[in-house]
């Protein structure tokens, strides 16, 4: 199956867009959380009277704020910014049959992890992430992503009591995965990003990431958009060997090592739409527009516009929230500031400028 | 008739009580890590911590027991972090692990600390219960940055000089295990495999105590392991869950000493073994090397216990003293 012959990307341009050319923006999905959501966390466990529907009450409320903030930054697909998730394997591993919670592991000093154990079969229990796609689509104006831990992730980060191999423990979450995300798709949900961080850590392990994205990816409607998010690791370990994997886009990190990682997409034809990390998630300064512009021209060198998503480097949950507001604000405008000049034939960067951006030469440079 | 001793490496998880109280004591951030020179209120919770893990080895009964090593925050690197002619930088990634430690960096003579002695002194069991832990040179040179020594021989010298009069101030114990799974994880190259066993003697000549160099995360390459043998020590450490076929070839084919450390409880995976279990796998070692007989067999976990949350961790303990009841009496 081809992963390129089906244009993913177009049902996202907003019907008024202002510019010929179109570079999508969104977000990679996790964002600070207001602090009276933090509040009304701790007070369900202080006092009685705070039950379960005040605290979804709350998370209602702060999918409503997020996913509004998101719009207001101008972004063409949002997220709720993860308000109902404490942390990208806990929040699943509560939801499958087949974990247990022995407590917390350090990470480093004094941070922890609830690192959960699997101690059975896995098993599709209560809905992972349905709920929270059908809100935010009813608090957005603009389309919803939705971003999914992977399964070679939630397997990585857990102890495995119960299955042979690490391997044969991925593709069982795999095939959960994948129900979750038929789930989802029959919700309407049409952009779905799996996150996949451990990939970075053990890039020797990416056969065993694409065997797991052949399972999710297994009779999902073919205009549904599948991206994939790798960050902090060594891409050259990936690449090109990630291009064979079933999804239309690579959601990657690149501001935070000012691109030093780019001409590892050059050696070999970037064949996928590339989701360029364009602010720093690590860093509480907001870059100005001209910098965020210049970074997006970089994309240029890789793929052209029409395949170039704009995003930040990794999720901005760690951000102050005025910062991380800051960096979407920015990104946006240097985006639409970027569309303009394609538009007028100023930027003749890489593939940007060719006649139609379908026979590229990319720029020596 | 081989005796058989229930042990660990050390590195214990904190209590999740302690894991609480010291966050809020010290904080979450790289500046906050120990120093080495903490007082007040950070000292007397380490002091409640060093008794409730001391207790629980004791309840447990294992034949060792250690600090536990509960402030060790930069894990093996420890010794490093607090030195005052070390600098710590930012975090790196500690083995294949997802942990993190502050990079020493070594900018200074390594001279003597006694910040590890401090420790052991203050543990309250008989010495000939008292295991104490130390890194290994080799992985201790192998975690750090030399910025003062120069070349990659003088800095692991340096070290082993160092480690050898940290060894030395130790009060009175039984055994010490010195930690290298870099012998395994970052094995050393040409003339370095030579220098490793040689600063391995080096620590060892301090003490009086029975040495165990314990190695993890899978087998040492021949050649190391081989430079390794010749090493004036009573035991080596084997990991024989993470690649039990490659480290009893190694056994097999270089022979071992007299006394053996055999990792045989994970303590990286929450599934605690039965104590069946660990017996089985101390027979199955001993089955693969008949022309060994080993006078004194270490039952230990293979890797650190800080992995593990805190149950579980526990638990291992457990099993580890009952296993080794079990093969006294088989």
């Amino acid at each position: 199956m081809s992963y390129n012959a089906i244009d993913t990307r177009e049902q996202f341009r907003p019907d008024d867009h202002p510019t010929d050319h179109f570079l999508l923006t969104t977000v990679v999905g996790s964002y600070p959380k207001p602090k009276w959501l933090n509040r009304a966390k701790e007070l369900q466990g202080e006092r009685e009277s705070f039950t379960d529907e005040h605290l979804q009450e709350a998370e209602d409320d702060a999918c409503r704020v997020i996913t509004d903030e998101h719009e207001r930054a101008g972004l063409d697909v949002v997220v709720d910014g993860e308000m109902r998730r404490n942390e990208m394997v806990e929040y699943f591993a509560h939801r499958i049959d087949g974990y247990e919670f022995n407590g917390p592991v350090k990470v480093w000093g004094h941070n922890y992890f609830d690192k959960p154990s699997v101690v059975g079969e896995v098993a599709y229990d209560e809905q992972w992430l349905v709920e929270e796609f059908e809100f935010t689509t009813d608090a957005a104006t603009r389309p919803v992503k939705v971003p999914i831990t992977g399964p070679y992730t939630l397997a990585n980060w857990s102890f495995n009591e119960a299955y042979d191999s690490e391997e044969e423990l991925a593709y069982a979450l795999a095939d959960l995965v994948n129900e979750e995300i038929d789930k989802l798709v029959d919700s309407g949900c049409q952009y779905i990003q799996i996150d996949e961080p451990a990939l970075a850590t053990t890039p020797d392990d990416h056969a065993i990431v694409g065997e797991c994205l052949e399972r999710i990816a297994d009779d999902v409607d073919e205009d549904v958009r599948l991206g994939l998010h790798v960050c902090y690791g060594d891409y050259s370990r990936i690449y090109p060997e990630i291009l064979e994997f079933p999804v239309h886009e690579f959601d990657l990190e690149l501001a935070n090592g000012d691109y030093d990682q780019l001409p590892v997409f050059l050696e070999e034809e970037f064949t996928k739409d590339l989701a360029l990390g364009v602010v720093d998630a690590h860093t509480a300064e907001v870059e100005p527009v001209e910098v965020i512009k210049e970074n997006i021209k970089k994309g240029f060198e890789v793929v052209p516009p029409e395949r170039l998503t704009v995003s930040p480097d990794c999720g901005l949950k760690l951000l102050p929230r005025d910062v991380a507001y800051g960096k979407m604000e920015n990104m946006v405008k240097a985006a639409r500031q970027v569309e303009e000049e394609l538009d007028a034939g100023e930027i003749t960067v890489g593939y940007a400028g060719e006649a139609g951006g379908n026979s590229p030469t990319p720029a020596d440079d | 008739m081989r005796d058989v001793v229930a042990t660990t490496p050390g590195l214990f998880p904190l209590p999740d009580w302690a894991k609480d109280e010291l966050s809020d004591l010290k904080g979450h951030q790289k500046s906050d890590l120990v120093s080495g020179d903490e007082g007040g209120e950070i000292a007397s919770t380490y002091d409640r911590v060093r008794t409730e893990l001391v207790d629980r080895q004791v309840e447990a009964g294992l034949g060792r027991v250690v600090e536990g090593q509960a402030r060790w925050d930069d894990m093996l690197a420890h010794p490093l972090a607090v030195h005052e002619n070390v600098e710590t930088r930012g975090i790196v990634r500690y083995y294949d692990n997802n942990n993190f430690y502050r990079e020493p960096v070594v900018r200074g003579d390594l001279t003597f600390d006694g910040d590890v002695a401090a420790e052991l002194e203050a543990v309250d069991v008989d010495a000939s219960d008292l295991q104490a832990v130390l890194p290994g040179p080799y992985s201790l040179s192998d975690l750090a940055t030399d910025e003062h020594y120069g070349d990659a021989e003088s800095f692991l010298a340096g070290i082993a000089e160092f480690l050898a009069a940290e060894a030395d101030a130790l009060p009175e114990h039984e055994t010490l295990f010195l930690l290298e799974p870099s012998l395994v994880e970052s094995a050393p190259g040409d003339g370095l495999d030579e220098a490793a066993s040689e600063a391995i003697d080096r620590v060892a000549a301090a003490v009086d105590s029975d040495v165990v160099v314990h190695t993890y995360f899978g087998a040492v390459p021949e050649k190391p392991y081989a430079h390794l043998m010749d090493a004036d020590v009573e035991a080596i450490g084997f990991d024989f869950v993470t690649d039990h076929e490659q480290t009893v070839y190694n056994v097999q084919e270089y022979g071992t000493k007299d006394d053996i450390a055999m990792g045989v409880v994970d303590g990286q995976n929450t599934l605690v073994e039965t104590a069946d279990e660990i017996r089985e796998r101390i027979q199955w070692v001993e089955e693969r090397v008949p022309a060994q007989s080993f006078d004194t067999v270490y039952a230990t976990a293979n890797t650190e216990l800080f992995y593990l949350p805190t149950n579980k961790a526990e638990a291992k303990l457990d099993a580890l003293a009952a296993a080794t009841e079990e093969v006294l009496e088989a």
